[in-house]
């Protein structure tokens, strides 16, 4: 555990170090925080007419949108980059279990994310402050753990990619191409089949984020579904480091 | 502390390594000889539990390098070929992290003790990037060193040093390799021959030779060979030696220096300058000439460059 926690940090340091970290704080940040501009413009307009009260879920559903955009970047170099450059060498002959490299990269990852979701928690706070009597702390709390589950599976399924390509842009491109699918394309065929669309829903982002927890519904299986690809992504990632041993 | 039987690798249908035996004993420095290609790396990868091997078994520090692989991780340190580092992080915290994923107890004191141990207390705080190949070099070497391995593997220790630091590094490794068990690769002849206690000889895969570097000479040289020189040019100075009995191969080089040979243990070195002074040359240089670790090595490779 100890081992996790030292590559983590270290990695989480190292975001502060590279131009690709800021590159994505800002390519996230700044779109959800125009949204909320235009959220709480639109509203004071409409609240002289009795329009309804501005709600926080257009921003954690923006913020997804943005992530499935951007945490390839994140994620992309993670491994891949140490195969590169040949640091894995020196991790491999480290007295480090290979899960335990994964996981501590999965972790400072994750961390660099949960920083950028801790910031937009501004805004809602600051909508709280213009609506009587709040905002719905219940929708709230569920998008937000929403929002996390989501990051914790996007960033373990990145990592997973990042450990079996050594060219950074390789691996940006597959976990893209990837969360793309999760997204928006497995939900497609459930529109046509009469009968088995079912599955295709059950592995959409869609099913278990955007319909769910963003409306305020935590369903055991949304949390399940989350945790199952983080661990995926992990699991992934550690056979390819177990290949690479091999090869 | 490292005892290798039946080793081999294959990399798909290559066999980088095949069927590797050999031993390295506390207090021993062992060099690991070999053109390009000969699979030091391979080896050395092996012992350190980067990669398990296709065959054959491994004990480094008293652990299977296979079953045992994070036992046999904390106990080595270890050197790549390439020295790979993070270039975008200061020496200081790259040691620092290094040490912490070795659990090393008040890990910056160390840090500062091994710092100061290669050399470079006065970089501490620089970027690796902005470091020289040497200056690099001895970061990889700090790396290896921060754990106190009881076995330090070395793959190709001195390469890109300049003179001075080869000096130093060379150094180095002798004080370390005092305790504690050394196996370096090198293809310099030179530095195998300067620092090593032992030296493994291995071509395509193979172990073509295992001895001290002085043995390696005395066992390949069935014939010592002398060098003769003398005040003057010395015309007749060939003949004379080729009338004592026992000289093989008398050969006069350009400056008049005599070169002869005798066969091991029937020394005629005695007769010979008796009778070169007795024809009346003043001798000036009698001296034998050791055949150097790269004949030795080119004879054992059987390099085509020997033919020259």
């Amino acid at each position: 555990m100890k081992n996790i926690w030292t590559i983590a940090k270290r990695e989480f340091d190292n975001y502060f170090n590279s131009p690709i970290a800021y590159v994505v704080a800002f390519a996230i940040l700044f779109p959800v925080g125009i949204i909320f501009s235009i959220i709480m413009f639109s509203s004071s307009q409409q609240s002289s007419f009795g329009g309804p009260a501005p709600t926080p879920d257009a921003l954690t559903n923006w913020f997804v949108i943005l992530l499935i955009f951007f945490s390839p970047a994140v994620t992309m170099r993670l491994l891949s980059d140490e195969a590169r450059m040949g640091t894995l060498e020196l991790l491999l002959t480290a007295p480090v279990r290979d899960f335990e490299l994964v996981a501590g990269k999965w972790l400072g990852a994750f961390l660099f994310i949960l920083l950028l979701i801790l910031v937009t928690l501004t805004f809602p706070i600051i909508m709280d402050n213009f609506v009587e009597p709040g905002i719905d702390m219940k929708v709230l709390f569920s998008s937000y753990v929403g929002v996390i589950l989501v990051s914790a599976a996007l960033i373990g399924l990145g990592v997973g990619i990042s450990a079996i390509f050594t060219n950074q842009f390789a691996a940006f491109f597959v976990t893209f191409v990837l969360f793309f699918f999760l997204w928006i394309l497995v939900g497609v065929p459930a529109g046509f089949l009469e009968k088995g669309g079912e599955v295709f829903r059950y592995l959409s982002i869609n099913t278990h984020f955007f319909e769910t927890m963003n409306r305020g519904t935590i369903n055991i299986g949304d949390i399940v579904y989350f945790l199952s690809l983080t661990a995926l992504g992990l699991f992934v990632g550690t056979t390819a480091i177990e290949i690479r041993r091999w090869r | 502390m490292i005892k290798v039987s039946g080793l081999t690798k294959d990399y798909g249908a290559r066999r980088a390594i095949n069927n590797l035996n050999f031993d390295a004993q506390q207090g021993e420095i062992v060099g690991f000889l070999g053109p390009n290609g000969a699979g030091k790396t391979t080896t050395m990868r092996i012992l350190t539990g980067y990669m398990p091997p296709t065959d054959g078994e491994a004990i480094v520090a008293g652990y299977d390098v296979v079953e045992e692989s994070l036992e046999v991780r904390k106990r080595v340190g270890y050197l790549p070929e390439t020295v790979p580092l993070y270039t975008d992080m200061v020496v200081f915290d790259y040691l620092k992290f290094m040490g912490d994923l070795r659990s090393i107890p008040d890990v910056e004191d160390r840090v500062d003790e091994v710092l100061d141990m290669v050399g470079l207390s006065d970089r501490s705080d620089g970027y690796i990037g902005n470091l020289s190949k040497g200056m690099r070099q001895r970061v990889g070497l700090a790396q290896a060193l921060i754990h106190r391995p009881e076995v330090l593997i070395l793959d190709e220790p001195t390469i890109g040093l300049d003179p001075g630091q080869v000096v130093e590094v060379r150094k180095l490794i002798r004080d370390i390799g005092k305790d504690r068990t050394v196996l370096l690769s090198t293809h310099l002849l030179n530095e195998a021959q300067n620092i090593c206690d032992r030296v493994l000889i291995i071509n395509k895969g193979k172990i073509v030779a295992e001895d001290t570097t002085e043995n390696l000479q005395a066992r390949l040289i069935g014939a010592e060979r002398v060098i003769l020189r003398v005040r003057g040019d010395g015309d007749e100075l060939a003949k004379t030696i080729k009338a004592v009995k026992g000289v093989q191969g008398v050969e006069t080089k350009e400056d008049g220096a005599v070169e002869f040979e005798f066969t091991s243990g029937k020394d005629v070195r005695p007769e010979v300058a008796k009778q070169v002074i007795k024809a009346g040359y003043d001798l000036l240089e009698l001296r034998p000439l050791g055949m150097s670790l790269e004949e030795i090595f080119l004879e054992l490779t059987g390099s085509d460059s020997k033919k020259k």
